[in-house]
């Protein structure tokens, strides 16, 4: 693997290799001194043109406990006010000789235009890309539901399990990556949103799809329930509101007591974060001891650590 | 230069074999006996092409291209003439500014230069502009455009459909629903789904082009629709002319060409408005270009400096160049695949664009003895790898790059004048 840009085109076999990577990773991460020296000398950039205090902290832990050095490299810059060019930026880091370059950015496809734009030789990490992909998020939530859900793990994936995806899921990059990354792994995926949070064209995608958070679960059983962000100004916006008010998408899209009570007693609570209590998921679900949220973080260290290693380290060994 | 030659051995039309003889800028019966020869054996002899919706940029983005490399390019392309589009800085709102491009285009010369007159003023879609002003200028402008932009008020629309009847004018739309194209990036199908590019739906465009031809067929007006991109779009043009609706549309060689596919590299060399479709559009399009209910091909030639081009997908100016490769796309297209016959070229290439304009008393004119020379010598042999640093161009956003095409034209005259000429001329008119 030179670059992770997305699930999209991951085979099975290298998204089994990861979250073993991942596994190893995390029973390191139990011991007395967690660092390992594995990046010693390794130069990595978190480049984030978008603001995203948890994953970039996340990357940089993952980085720091592989001892690689971390340049934390912040280029704000909206669609309007482009800021710094992409390509500007990848020169400046190539000159610094960073050896993977770990990007966030607001515009669809800038992790592949910077991984195949010739600007810049190290590997690159996706974080999150528009509305396009964020792979190593979808890496983490099945690393997350492959512990709960399947027994003895290692070099498994998650066949025949039903995860049930919740939300937004047209402007969701998390979303996207899922959707590829589970049905690949062989899990049934469920998509629950209304028609206007679902992209035009998602013809082709592998999925089951629900109106009402009601009627997918009425319709089977699921082992995993995957709550998405809903970003406030979808609600609003001069009449282009996705949906007609918090209240009725609450109603028929949030994870409740009550639904919680319906899911069976294995079915674990998921969420990429930061979490709208009250709005997609209520306090008693959020805090339910069926939740793994906050070890979908501590999770997420893991499986970035086992990226790292396997885009920087790997090809050394091979 | 000699200011008499014939033209051997070119088949008119890539029909009839027969000489053509050129004295004073003027086709003549014959030609005298010290008249330059012109070796044709093999080409196509065609009336000078007319580029119904070509951007020079000038004045305002001279960066990006200027009337001068601008006419130098469509020359390249086998161009006698170019409607050059108004969304410039300042704005071709006015006299003044369409005086001033028509002027530049006749001193430059390489190709006669039609202004396109705003139909708003600024293009903001709120006042019409003196239209009548730019009718009656030196520039004699009869088509009338906010192209990048849809005259989206349909009182507007109406108004100015009106109102150009008294020049004999015509309202060039760019049809686009404003709100239902907010922040779109590309066509909103499969791949925006996969891609997470926000979607320009089709029928944000069949919309607007069902209201215009209605409100044409209303108010007994012209209308065109400019690069018409759907099958929808298609269908709706195909209804208006069945019932007698004054309609003309354009296809951009792009969309006769490229889909949405293109886009998975994310590369904005690929990013157009309207966006590239699908392979049922394109073929749609096709279809409607050889049955005649597109009546031309148009450029939409969109110079953009590189800095416009080589940045993020959703920070990335609009638009693609056309000029150099229009003739060689629709003969890979339309020619080579046997849909349609050099003489349909001169027809949505040359006659019917310069009719659209208003032109046709000077362009589009046959290969007969008495009619201006203007002309286009196409090598439909002359197959041809598109290398963006050769372009006469000064902007460098061609999608064809590294892309072979089978024909090009080497020789375009405006006026009896050469202003191209391939290198197998060299010396001919020294």
């Amino acid at each position: 693997m030179k670059h992770l840009l997305g699930t999209k085109d991951m085979t099975r076999e290298d998204a089994v290799l990861i979250l073993d990577t991942a596994a190893q990773m995390a029973a390191t991460q139990e011991r007395e001194i967690r660092k390992l020296p594995t990046l010693r000398g390794k130069t990595v950039v978190n480049l984030f043109f978008e603001d995203s205090t948890r994953t970039r902290i996340s990357f940089e832990a993952a980085a720091k406990r592989l001892s690689a050095d971390v340049i934390n490299f912040s280029a704000k810059g909206s669609s309007v006010s482009k800021g710094e060019s992409l390509k500007d930026t990848a020169l400046t880091l190539q000159a610094m000789g960073a050896d993977a370059v770990v990007v966030r950015h607001w515009a669809s496809g800038a992790a592949y235009q910077l991984a195949h734009g010739g600007w810049l030789h190290g590997s690159v990490l996706n974080a999150g890309d528009g509305t396009h992909e964020h792979p190593t998020q979808a890496l983490l939530d099945a690393f997350t539901a492959r512990k709960h859900l399947v027994g003895d793990p290692a070099g498994k994936g998650l066949d025949g399990l039903h995860i049930a995806i919740v939300g937004d899921v047209l402007h969701s990059r998390v979303a996207r990556s899922n959707v590829h990354l589970l049905t690949t792994l062989g899990a049934r995926v469920s998509l629950v949103a209304p028609p206007t949070l679902l992209p035009v064209g998602m013809g082709p995608w592998p999925v089951d799809v629900f109106h009402s958070l009601d009627d997918a679960l009425d319709a089977a059983d699921v082992d995993a329930v995957m709550m998405l962000r809903v970003q406030r100004e979808r609600m609003t916006g001069g009449g282009s509101a996705f949906f007609p008010s918090p209240e009725e998408y609450t109603r028929l899209f949030g994870l409740d007591g009550d639904r919680m009570a319906r899911l069976p007693e294995h079915t674990i609570v998921m969420h990429p974060g930061p979490m709208n209590r009250g709005l997609e998921i209520s306090a008693e679900a959020a805090d339910s001891p069926r939740s793994v949220i906050v070890e979908q973080v501590a999770n997420g260290v893991a499986v970035r650590m086992a990226a790292l290693y396997l885009l920087l380290a790997g090809e050394e060994q091979a | 230069m000699s200011d008499a030659f014939v033209i051997k051995g070119a088949s008119l039309y890539g029909d009839t074999v027969r000489d053509v003889a050129v004295v004073d800028g003027v086709i003549v019966e014959s030609a005298p006996a010290s008249a330059v020869v012109i070796d044709a054996d093999g080409l196509v002899l065609l009336p000078g092409l007319v580029d119904a919706h070509t951007h020079l940029r000038e004045p305002g983005r001279e960066d990006a291209e200027t009337i001068e490399t601008g006419s130098r390019a469509a020359a390249r392309g086998g161009y006698a003439a170019v409607y050059a589009m108004a969304n410039t800085n300042p704005v071709a709102d006015t006299a003044g500014v369409v005086e001033q491009v028509w002027s530049r285009g006749r001193e430059i010369g390489l190709v006669d230069v039609f202004p396109v007159g705003a139909v708003t003023v600024g293009l903001k879609g709120e006042h019409l502009s003196e239209m009548g002003a730019m009718a009656h200028s030196r520039a004699r402008v009869r088509c009338f455009s906010d192209d990048g932009v849809c005259v989206y008020d349909p009182v507007i629309m109406r108004r100015a459909l009106e109102y150009v009847k008294s020049f004999d004018g015509v309202v060039i739309q760019h049809a686009q629903d404003l709100r239902l194209t907010q922040g779109s990036q590309m066509h909103e199908g499969e791949v925006s789904a996969e891609l997470g590019l926000a979607g320009w739906p089709a029928v944000a465009e069949e919309s607007i082009v069902a209201r215009d031809v209605l409100l044409a067929g209303h108010v007994g007006s012209r209308v065109h629709v400019q690069h018409v991109s759907t099958a929808g779009s298609v269908d709706i043009i195909r209804w208006a002319k069945s019932r007698g609706i004054n309609v003309t549309a354009e296809a951009t060689p792009h969309h006769l060409l490229l889909t949405h596919e293109e886009a998975k590299t994310y590369n904005p060399l690929f990013k157009v408005n309207p966006p590239l479709r699908t392979s049922e559009d394109v073929e749609a399009l096709r279809d409607g270009l050889a049955d005649g209910t597109i009546d031309i091909v148009a450029t939409d030639h969109a110079p953009h400096a590189s800095e416009d081009k080589d940045c993020e997908w959703a920070a990335a100016s609009f638009g693609m160049l056309g000029l150099e490769t229009a003739l060689g796309v629709l003969q890979q297209v339309m020619v080579d695949s046997g849909r349609m016959t050099w003489r349909d070229v001169a027809r949505v290439m040359s006659e019917t664009p310069a009719r659209i304009g208003r032109v046709e008393d000077q362009h589009g004119r046959p290969l007969e003895p008495g009619e201006p020379a203007n002309l286009t010598l196409v090598d439909p042999k002359a197959a041809w790898t598109v290398e963006p640093a050769a372009l006469a161009s000064r902007a460098r956003n061609t999608p064809y790059a590294g892309r072979e095409l089978p024909g090009r034209a080497v020789a375009t005259f405006l006026r009896g004048v050469p202003t191209h000429l391939d290198t197998r001329f060299e010396g001919v008119f020294a």
